[in-house]
């Protein structure tokens, strides 16, 4: 064993102790989804902008088509953010006194529903216009997109108010709500970059 | 410990350790336990790899003998030997080398190996094959509607893989993708739960460079793998919706680029090499260090060198597309960072040659397949540096060498690494020892047919022949008798590794049945899955007794111990 001798230090380690995870499990495996995600919106984003770019001498919009709502939404996004902010002020109310939380998480919960709702309004009116995911690959890619993020933000919302109701029962865990919000984050913060990206 | 984890605890042994879930069969179908979850997926990767197997006899037969009516399938129709192309590289990468090698071995090992009692989500555990096994059903459902399966290559590039048109199997290529997405979330849901558990709920004393290589390198491909399939999943969106809604996104001719789908698919295809890879490297070298009785040379060397190719490996995929027109000085830097990744990865070879330097190697059975691995690998490595030269691919792009070349390195990875696998860990699994004689038998009736199959195909693809080409006769320069020869070597060889695989599940079959007992640590290893019973009970180990580290998973061969072992949960 003289090739290896050198190897093996002696090193004394102290007693070993069970410690405390840094980050919760339910917390931490949200957090691993959320990459996921980010990786998932990225992929939809690039593939737009590289389309776009292919278009960069021909109009876009393409002729014909109509333009998105910019101002509209943007007032709309504005319920979206103050929903994230209501949603911070829901987690300190929680930690102060968990009964105090329920009227900022039942605010932040509507304020999302109103966005959802919102853009739906504007989908059907853009569908009347004649913009559809069959008109053009702008018309496909914005359907894609925001409807992706439609879909996680009613994923979220469901969540959401799955945390309320165990809030109501006063059975809901701090690590809970911290899942739950940092999933009802990403939804928040990942669409000024769809905004700027499509509407733009 | 993990809440969802003390949940199940008390669901499920609160009472002297007995087992209060679903009884009888529903036991092994219903359970949360990550023993039996992993032997869903090893069975289920089992069958998958038996049938992707039969569509590789099926077509190698056309190829060899055109036209002949294929014993147990018939005469082979251009759209039946597309279908069985296709269908054999999707389930031989996707439901073979990924459950088996991450999700099976993942899920078996990884409580096992940092002394947890289960996963953190059992549930989402349970779930995550449940998904998979849907997948299965979808997978095999496409092959039997109307059209038959889907025939565009794995790699399914639009317009043919878009256009019902031009495929002419409209249902089937749609039920192929959407078979292809449920599987990777089922392989989302389990990266979640190795990621959380490897970082969560570790022993008392387990810091990170006393988790055993394994472990390490699944969750590292586990973290790979969630870091690219997100591309891939919004690709494979937008392709659903170009074959059923009929949007525009990869259709030139309404704005959209068909080359998109090649850089998202690729984007997630090549780290996806590297997913599969490194399980299989982590169980060589664990294997290794246990028969070469020696530290493992380099323990941070192999860690720092899996991240360092895992970062390497999002930025080399364009390396696929050389001839689809991308502009050539991107090619040359796609060329620069292809060849760079070999670095990493010849530093692993390096590390184990000089692990097995000086060793007292015992040549079992999983040595063998670990040495095997190593050997045949490297012949897939060096001949990867021909395609990832830009210059040298536009002559080898699509041909047989490519074939050849990639067979080389995933046969290694899928059949090799899990053979060492669970030729290795089967005294564990289920309690008992498997014949060594049988076992060799195996190994070589399997290693030299492999050899025989691949290398007149390297031959065959420098003399030109193009890959996905359904009967050579239409070709008369590529139906020289010489030409036919190797490929009728190369056939009658894969018929021989397949009659040698009979010997596997005779031997596994009777070694399960009559085998020797194993005892707790047959191999004399110091890994923490060998202090408990085999097979281990629920939870593990007992509540009382859960294990303690002291120290890492290598000490082999210390020079003031009388035994050339040291478990790491052993007080000093």
């Amino acid at each position: 064993m003289s090739a290896g001798s050198a190897t093996y230090p002696t090193e004394s380690r102290p007693a070993p102790v069970r410690r405390e995870p840094v980050i919760p499990n339910g917390v931490l495996g949200m957090l691993i989804f959320i990459f996921t995600e980010v990786m998932f919106f990225s992929g939809l984003i690039s593939a737009h902008a590289i389309v776009k770019a292919q278009q960069a001498g021909v109009m876009w919009p393409p002729y014909g088509q109509p333009r998105l709502p910019a101002q509209e939404t943007a007032l709309n996004s504005l319920a979206l953010l103050v929903s994230g902010v209501v949603l911070v002020l829901t987690w300190f109310a929680f930690r102060r006194e968990q009964n105090s939380a329920r009227i900022p998480l039942l605010l932040s919960i509507l304020l999302g529903c109103i966005f959802v709702g919102f853009q739906g309004v504007e989908w059907v009116a853009l569908l009347a216009e004649g913009l559809t995911m069959q008109s053009s690959a702008y018309g496909g890619f914005f359907y894609l997109i925001v409807g992706s993020h439609a879909l996680h933000a009613v994923g979220a919302l469901a969540a959401l108010i799955w945390a309320f109701t165990r809030l109501d029962r006063e059975e809901l865990t701090a690590h809970q709500l911290a899942t739950v919000s940092a999933f009802w984050y990403f939804v928040v913060l990942v669409w000024p970059i769809l905004y700027w990206k499509v509407y733009l | 410990m993990a809440d969802t984890a003390v949940d199940v605890h008390h669901d499920h042994h609160g009472h002297d350790d007995h087992h209060h879930g679903p009884t009888g069969i529903l036991k092994y179908i219903w359970s949360t336990d990550h023993k039996i979850i992993a032997m869903q997926y090893l069975f289920t990767g089992m069958l998958m790899a038996i049938i992707g197997g039969y569509m590789a006899y099926v077509f190698r037969m056309q190829l060899a003998f055109p036209g002949i009516s294929v014993p147990g399938f018939g005469q082979v129709s251009p759209g039946e030997y597309n279908a069985l192309i296709t269908n054999h590289g999707s389930i031989m990468i996707f439901w073979v080398a990924m459950p088996v090698l991450i999700a099976a071995f993942g899920n078996y090992l990884i409580p096992l190996m940092i002394g947890a009692d289960d996963m953190v989500f059992p549930r989402i555990n349970r779930l995550s094959f449940q998904v998979f096994f849907l997948s299965v059903i979808v997978l095999m459902a496409s092959l039997f509607v109307e059209g038959g399966g889907f025939g565009g290559a794995w790699t399914s590039y639009p317009p043919l893989s878009a256009v019902a048109e031009y495929n002419q199997t409209n249902l089937g290529s749609s039920l192929w993708l959407i078979a292809v997405a449920l599987e990777f979330v089922a392989f989302l849901l389990g990266g979640i739960n190795f990621i959380t558990t490897l970082m969560n709920s570790r022993a008392p004393g387990m810091k990170a460079y006393d988790i055993p290589l394994v472990a390490w390198m699944i969750v590292i491909a586990s973290i790979l793998f969630m870091l690219s399939v997100g591309p891939l999943v919004a690709g494979a969106v937008m392709l659903l919706f170009d074959q059923t809604l009929g949007t525009g996104f990869y259709d030139p001719a309404r704005g959209g680029d068909p080359i998109l789908w090649q850089h998202l698919f690729w984007f997630f295809g090549h780290p996806e090499v590297y997913v599969v890879l490194l399980p299989a490297i982590g169980i060589t070298v664990d294997v290794i260090a246990t028969f070469a009785r020696k530290k493992i040379f380099g323990y941070k060397m192999v860690l720092y060198t899996a991240v360092a190719t895992g970062v390497l490996s999002f930025f080399v995929w364009a390396h696929h597309q050389f001839i689809a027109g991308i502009d050539p000085r991107m090619a040359n830097v796609f060329t620069v960072t292809t060849l760079l990744i070999s670095v990493p990865i010849a530093e692993m070879c390096f590390v184990i040659i000089a692990t097995l330097y000086g060793g007292s190697i015992r040549l079992t059975t999983p040595m063998l397949w670990a040495l095997a691995f190593m050997a045949e690998f490297l012949i897939g490595g060096v001949t990867g540096i021909f395609l990832g030269a830009s210059g040298a691919d536009i002559y080898f792009h699509d041909t047989y060498f490519v074939l050849a070349h990639f067979h080389y390195t995933f046969f290694p990875i899928a059949i090799i690494g899990s053979f060492c696998a669970f030729t290795y860990w089967f005294p564990k699994m289920f309690g008992r020892m498997m014949n060594d004689t049988l076992g060799k038998i195996h190994f070589w009736g399997t290693i030299i047919p492999f050899n025989f199959i691949f290398i007149p195909l390297f031959v065959l693809g420098m003399g030109g022949q193009h890959r996905r080409i359904y009967n050579f006769q239409h070709f008369p320069e590529l139906a020289t008798p010489e030409m036919f020869q190797l490929r009728q070597i190369a056939t009658i060889s894969l018929l021989i590794m397949i009659a040698f695989q009979l010997v596997f599940f005779y031997n596994m079959i009777t070694s399960w049945i009559r085998g020797e007992k194993a005892g707790k640590n047959p191999w004399q290893a110091n890994t923490l899955e060998w202090t408990t019973e085999s097979p281990p009970p629920h939870g593990n180990w007992p509540l009382d007794r859960m294990p303690v580290v002291y120290r890492g998973p290598y000490e082999y061969g210390h020079p003031d111990r009388e035994e050339d072992y040291w478990p790491q949960d052993e007080p000093a």
